[in-house]
């Protein structure tokens, strides 16, 4: 790993982000107007809240998962990344420096998003809204280490975006939003105990309900799951191919 | 350093993609400080020759060695350009941030990005987002990053595509001086024309390499004059006899 090469790369994919404003809008504006609907259908008040936490994680989650997952596989496929493989680039200093820039850009959304739910939604939770923060900007970082470890099962982009409900709707079923997973038939469980969302999920809970929340357990098994992920990303960046 | 071997050794390789048979048991080396174009109709594993020399190309049997070491190898990666026939570049940037970002990947010096900007004779373009440029401006983009640093091979996928007489006149110039200067330049084309300004030429079909002579002794050997002629006759005829 050069970090040198790591922060030219990240640099890079930021600037290309800052070239396309509309994107920019996109991605902080689609989770607030979504958060903004949801107060309004729950008409704010107890059940927003208890939806409202865990969506705040969710939604960025989704949009970075796609952004991600695009943005690398047209890396990919335009030709770019086979020169990057000719130059004196590692292939970590690639993928770590695409996993930094977009969780930069994540990090930014889930700031916006959960500062308007907090300050103008007025979106209540028992523990400290800091830790809400974390783990919300944990779930966008995840999304983000989720799409690069699935660009490299698609080869299109057509396929890339197909791989959001195939990955991230099997979590959001069984991640205990919509049963709690202690009332799940046993072996739904345990591939809960399996998917990263469910400890996002678990964290938010207990930052929700708990006054004096413990979510460091949860934190560090989301941090391995991000880890690995990326571990994933860079080794299936082939320096050769067929 | 320069060897005093071959720039590029390829020897008996073969590489297959997918179910067919990309190249068949090629075998060529090429000088130091040559310009040598690589000749063939479409499909005839141009492309997949040169990936193998710049070391992306997974190889079925036989051995690419560039500047002295297997192809691909870590210790090269700064000696060699590559520019693939489609621009790969980044459009959502602008000619100049695409050079920087590749010029701290070489660790080239800051006004080498000028440098290259100016071969290429881009320079009121500098600051213009490549998606808003010609085909044949992006190509030149693409161009100009396999030229950053001190690359002692390039190895050039069609780079004068979609360019008009002028540029293409000037880019051949530029090749020219670069083989001049010790460098060692592998250029893919189908405009026949071109073949007049290389020093060597090398004609594929089907994967196996067809002929392998200055422009002169294919001339002498098909009979024929005119560039394209004696392209398309040793496509249809092979090397085996005059007509």
């Amino acid at each position: 790993m050069n970090p040198r090469l790591l922060l030219a790369t990240a640099g890079r994919v930021l600037a290309q982000l800052r070239h396309d404003r509309r994107t920019i809008a996109l991605l902080v504006g689609v989770p607030t107007v979504l958060m903004t609907l949801l107060w309004w259908i729950y008409d704010g008040g107890g059940v927003f809240d208890q939806a409202g936490a865990p969506l705040l994680g969710i939604f960025p989650m989704v949009i970075m998962f796609l952004i991600t997952s695009v943005t690398m596989l047209r890396e990919r496929t335009t030709g770019t990344l086979e020169r990057l493989m000719t130059m004196p680039i590692r292939r970590a200093d690639v993928v770590l420096g695409y996993a930094v820039a977009l969780g930069f850009a994540a990090l930014l959304q889930t700031a916006v998003v959960a500062t308007f739910s907090i300050y103008v939604l007025d979106l209540q939770v028992a523990g400290p809204e800091w830790m809400l923060l974390v783990v919300s900007v944990l779930s966008a970082v995840l999304g983000v280490t989720m799409g690069l470890a699935a660009s490299s099962l698609a080869r299109t982009e057509f396929q890339a975006v197909q791989f959001m409900p195939a990955l991230l709707f099997p979590q959001f079923l069984l991640c205990g939003l919509l049963v709690p997973r202690d009332e799940m038939p046993e072996a739904a469980e345990a591939i809960s105990n399996l998917l990263p969302l469910s400890y996002a999920v678990d964290a938010v809970k207990e930052v929700a309900t708990s006054p004096d929340p413990t979510i460091w357990p949860e934190v560090l098994v989301i941090s391995g799951f991000i880890v690995a992920l990326l571990a994933l990303g860079i080794v299936t960046l082939r320096r050769r191919s067929a | 350093m320069m060897n005093s071997g071959p720039a590029v050794a390829v020897d008996r390789l073969t590489v297959v993609r997918g179910s067919t048979t990309a190249l068949r048991e090629v075998s060529f080396a090429l000088a130091p400080g040559t310009l040598t174009g690589l000749l063939g109709p479409s499909g005839a594993g141009k492309t997949t020759l040169m990936r193998a020399i710049v070391g992306v190309q997974l190889l079925r049997s036989g051995s690419v060695q560039v500047l002295g070491l297997a192809a691909g190898s870590a210790a090269l990666r700064d000696r060699v350009g590559y520019v693939t026939q489609d621009p790969s570049v980044y459009a959502d940037l602008t000619v100049r941030q695409n050079l920087q970002y590749f010029s701290r990947i070489l660790h080239t010096p800051a006004a080498d990005v000028a440098r290259v900007i100016s071969q290429v004779e881009l320079d009121g373009q500098a600051d213009q987002v490549v998606a808003t440029l010609s085909g044949g401006e992006r190509s030149r983009v693409s161009l100009a990053a396999a030229l950053l640093g001190s690359p002692q091979l390039l190895v050039l996928d069609e780079p004068t595509v979609g360019l008009d007489p002028v540029l293409r006149r000037d880019l051949w110039t530029l090749f020219g001086q670069l083989a001049q200067s010790g460098v060692t330049l592998l250029v893919s084309s189908h405009v026949m024309d071109e073949a007049t300004r290389c020093d060597r030429l090398l004609l594929l079909r089907d994967g196996g390499l067809l002929a392998d002579g200055t422009l002169a002794e294919l001339q002498a050997r098909t009979g024929q004059s005119d560039p394209e002629q004696v392209f398309l006759h040793l496509i249809d005829h092979g090397l085996g006899g005059a007509a």
